[in-house]
């Protein structure tokens, strides 16, 4: 294969149809005689429900129905329990998941109790209004440590919030702590705010009851699940139902869980009226409806030798896995497992809680928990190296696993059920990189004595990472060579704007000669694909990708073995470039590929036995465990002492992804985690009051970032391919978001000097109102 | 309940527009769904986020923090119309395609909206200005740094147009 387009920075497929508005999103579809649906959601976080009365609703003229728990019967079920927490012996794990419409009790504010379906959107929320509903209101459990001893169950029949309890170790490390020079223990809190894509979630759902087929308009990342689970619930064939991931403004990992009560209940609300339905997520409804990341509260200890080297690490954390718990354990066990990052911890013991809170749903939101483990990881590294007055860069360097020790085995199970283990890696010349570009040596030498003896605050911050990426179960392509010379390609994953239109079509374009242009990729449509996991832990190019790529190269098999029948020659004197096969040397004997496909599929004389019609082959992927991609962070951070307002004045990424299949993209997938980190490090916070109530649920009191707190980066690359899959790849969309947290931290007590002070940054977000109240409580004592 | 309705007509894209409208629609409902010129996306509906910028006379402005019937009488420009009849990209729509400046694309029609004005009135911007131009605008996806560099292309472009 010669390479023309895989590696190469291809312009995006994608791109004209979102350019000039053309492309299809959820909300943009529009059905003769659509009805139209809003959910009354509970305004409380915890409350029996004594008494729903919609009949004042039901008599607003526009308003077709009102439905509420009890009318779904026998469809009411609470939801599928996605993934079941890994075989991790002694674990506790209690599942409860979330229900279509409260039934007897709401567990959270924002969880549905009745649903109108109106001529317009309008009309159903003014029914909203007409709805009465009488509540027994209960003490809400809203801190998670508050949580596992609260006589408040957030689930009756449990007899106490505790959802999981996970103990995972390797080595001894109270053996390790015995010898150990140092060691040092401090509280650690991380929390993960809410992913808020700029599209918000939304259903269409369309009954044709004459076909008895169903077609779905969902913002899902996970089409093929949610067409096979409400298949079931519903009661159909699968091949009776079709869910359409369209365009998708931004998942991000919430837009990936299953099922949400939307999800299940407009279909249905579908069938029985017979009529097209249409839900659109306001943006207040997403602050609660759509799933959160939130918090944990880590008690760590490090054990040190003198030199620095880890001898150990303990950790015993808490987890607010909010009201229900269908996603298992994947978040935290992200966390104990990303804990660990790129450096040799010979003894690790780590346990968790997991516990209900009366607050909404906690799912992955990229990154899944990852974040957590890695603040708590690097900012022992930072306490460490200011107690044994070593550099940081330094200490971290000291405990690098080295690049002989890969494959490398933690000895822990990761969240797809396979031992952690580090496929392969070279460390030490990200670090070396990171430092270089961002000036480390020159910046403490030079610049930082300069600029303190000038009055300002600068600081420096280095953060090191792992992230496993790219695991299974497996995806699947079919790649079809069409009459008119084009190339269709369909996957099940979904897609939210990785550019999967464009890096699939790179990997195509290279294996059968035509230009990127000419690949049509289809992804999101169970019609033309319906197998498949999804969009999730950065795997869609691993995984998806090295589908495409091995049904490429059937197709061109068959395609050269077609030609080589046409031609009478052998097909190694065939030449598949250009959007034909020509035989070498002779460069006028050609014959298009479309002509071909049209011969691969003839009106007359047999297609001989042992092969297929048409230039098409379908072919599935599934990788032995995940692939651990690496970076590291590097930040030069100024803070206005007086304000505590930052101005990051330069931030550098260094990341090893493996192969990479598009550089432009890479970097646009590295900008925009890096962004979100920023905002989760110290612009983002969830504020939620005593009742459960988030107290900041608007766009302008819920600080994402914008184009002036996000820095211009500077990113660079080292590549060592992953052993996993034929191409090489590692996954990449998470990585520009996990240590953003312990980079600002660092950055910030370097800035201000807190460590003279006797200020530790030991949790995020952090803000100004913050850093303000914490030097002065550090000033008070 | 009889509910009252407004005649309007208003310009969008150069195309007149009649209709009978309810005074409670938002403008970005009213282009969206009764237009269908779905190319104007809604994010958040309290005039944060800036998706659903349109130029009103050609000032950008939040389409939905105005209701249809304001918009009686005034000229509207929306995504759809940025591109040439023959297909040709406007040079801010170029700028983005080339620089990478967009991933899903759902927050793209607000930015091209406000950057088309802005990039008008300040043809030789430097990146801080850029930046506090797009500040309206938030973008989950891209960083904002491939959009800042595709707003200082396209001025180039801009400033070299005949």
């Amino acid at each position: 294969m010669t390479t023309r387009f895989f590696g190469a920075p291809v312009k995006r497929n994608e791109d004209r149809k979102l350019l000039t508005g053309q492309a299809l999103f959820v909300d943009d579809v529009e059905l003769p005689g659509m009805l139209h649906i809003a959910f009354l959601r509970s305004q409380v976080a915890h409350a029996r429900i004594r008494r729903i009365d919609v009949s004042r609703a039901l008599a607003r003229p526009g308003v077709t129905a009102v439905y509420t728990a009890a009318d779904l019967g026998e469809y009411w079920k609470a939801g599928p329990l996605l993934v079941p927490p890994p075989p991790i012996e002694g674990s506790i794990f209690n599942a409860r998941t979330q229900v279509p419409l409260a039934k007897d009790k709401v567990r959270h504010v924002g969880e549905p109790l009745a649903v109108v379906v109106a001529d317009s959107r309008y009309i159903a929320e003014d029914a909203l209004d007409d709805i009465e509903v009488d509540l027994e209101i209960l003490p809400a459990v809203v801190d998670c440590e508050d949580a596992l001893n609260s006589a408040t169950h957030v689930h009756d029949d449990l007899g106490s919030n505790m959802a999981a309890h996970v103990r995972q170790s390797k080595g001894d490390y109270r053996r390790a702590a015995a010898n150990a020079h140092l060691i040092l223990k401090r509280r650690f809190l991380y929390e993960h705010g809410i992913s808020s894509p700029i599209e918000t979630r939304g259903v269409v759902a369309l009954w044709n009851a004459r076909g008895q087929h169903m077609t779905i308009w969902d913002t899902t990342q996970a089409p093929v699940f949610v067409r096979n689970g409400l298949a079931a619930m519903l009661g159909l064939g699968e091949r009776q139902v079709r869910v359409i991931a369209p365009f998708v403004g931004g998942g991000f990992g919430p837009k990936i869980m299953m099922f949400y009560p939307e999800e299940v209940v407009l279909p249905w609300i579908s069938m029985r009226l017979n009529r097209p339905v249409k839900w659109i997520e306001d943006r207040l409804e997403h602050f609660f409806a759509t799933t959160h990341e939130r918090g944990q509260i880590h008690d760590a200890e490090i054990a040190l030798a003198a030199d620095g080297r880890i001898l150990g690490i303990k950790d015993v954390f808490m987890h607010d896995t909010g009201a229900y718990d269908p996603y298992g354990l994947t978040v935290p066990i992200n966390s104990q497992c990303t804990l660990l990052g790129p450096y040799v911890v010979p003894n690790y013991d780590s346990t968790f809680t997991a516990l209900f809170t009366n607050l909404p749903i906690v799912t992955p939101y990229r990154g899944a928990g990852r974040q957590h483990g890695v603040f708590v990881m690097e900012r022992l590294l930072d306490l460490a190296a200011h107690a044994l007055k070593v550099d940081p860069a330094e200490i971290r360097r000291r405990n690098l696993i080295p690049p002989d020790a890969f494959p490398y085995s933690n000895e822990i199970i990761f969240q797809d059920f396979q031992p952690l283990e580090y496929d392969s890696g070279n460390y030490e010349p990200v670090l070396d990189k990171a430092l270089e570009l961002i000036g480390y040596d020159h910046f403490i030498r030079d610049e930082q004595p300069r600029l303190r003896a000038e009055g300002r605050c600068v600081g420096i911050a280095v953060a090191c990472y792992v992230e496993g990426t790219g695991i299974g179960p497996y995806e699947g392509a079919k790649v079809q060579i069409q009459a008119n010379g084009k190339v269709n390609v369909a996957t099940g994953i979904g897609t939210q704007g990785q550019g999967h239109f464009t890096s699939f079509a790179q990997i195509v374009a290279d294996e059968l000669g035509v230009d990127v242009t000419d690949v049509d990729i289809v992804t999101g449509d169970t019609d033309q694909f319906s197998w498949g996991a999804g969009t999730f832990a950065s795997r869609g190019a691993v995984v998806a990708g090295t589908a495409v790529s091995e049904a490429s190269r059937a197709v061109r098999k068959k395609a050269l073995k077609l030609a080589s029948d046409v031609f009478e020659c052998s097909e190694d004197d065939l030449v598949l470039a250009d959007g034909k096969v020509s035989i070498t040397g002779i460069s006028q004997k050609f014959i298009r590929l479309g002509d071909l496909a049209q011969r691969a599929n003839p009106m007359r004389g047999a297609v001989s036995p042992g092969t297929e019609p048409g230039l098409e082959s379908t072919q599935y992927f599934g990788p032995p465990m995940g692939a651990t991609a690496n970076g590291v962070h590097a930040a030069i951070i100024e803070v206005d002492p007086q304000t505590f307002d930052l101005k990051i004045l330069k931030y550098v990424v260094v990341h090893d992804c493996g192969t990479v299949i598009n550089p432009m993209i890479l970097a646009g997938q590295i900008h925009g985690g890096v962004a979100q980190g920023i905002g989760n490090a110290f612009y983002e916070k969830l504020s939620f009051d005593e009742q459960g109530q988030l107290l900041n649920a608007s766009l302008a009191d819920y600080l994402l970032p914008t184009a002036l707190e996000v820095p211009r980066m500077e990113l660079d690359h080292t590549t060592t391919p992953s052993p996993l899959n034929p191409l090489g790849i590692k996954g990449a969309g998470e990585a520009g978001a996990i240590p953003v947290g312990p980079l600002f931290a660092q950055a910030i007590e370097d800035a201000l000097d807190l460590k003279r002070n006797e200020v530790e940054l030991l949790e995020i977000p952090l803000s100004p109102s913050r850093l303000f109240e914490l030097t002065r409580m550090a000033r008070v004592r | 309940m009889q509910v009252e309705r407004h005649d309007i007509e208003l310009s969008v894209n150069g195309t007149i527009y009649r209709r009978a409208v309810e005074s409670r629609i938002l403008l970005s409902d009213f282009l969206r769904h009764d237009l269908e010129l779905a190319g104007t996306h809604v994010g958040c509906e309290h005039g944060v986020c800036g998706a659903c910028t349109i130029l009103l006379d050609g000032a950008p402005i939040r389409s939905c923090l105005m209701l249809a019937v304001q918009a009686n009488g005034h000229e509207l420009s929306t995504v759809e119309g940025l591109a040439g009849r023959d297909g040709e990209l406007h040079p801010v729509q170029q700028a983005m395609h080339d620089h990478h400046g967009l991933q899903c694309g759902y927050c793209t029609p607000g930015i091209l909206m406000t950057m088309t004005a802005f990039l008008k009135q300040n043809s030789e911007p430097s990146e801080h200005e850029v930046r506090e131009a797009l500040s309206g605008n938030l973008c989950r996806c891209t960083g904002y740094q491939n959009v800042v560099d595709a707003m200082l292309a396209a001025a180039q472009t801009i400033r070299a147009a005949p």
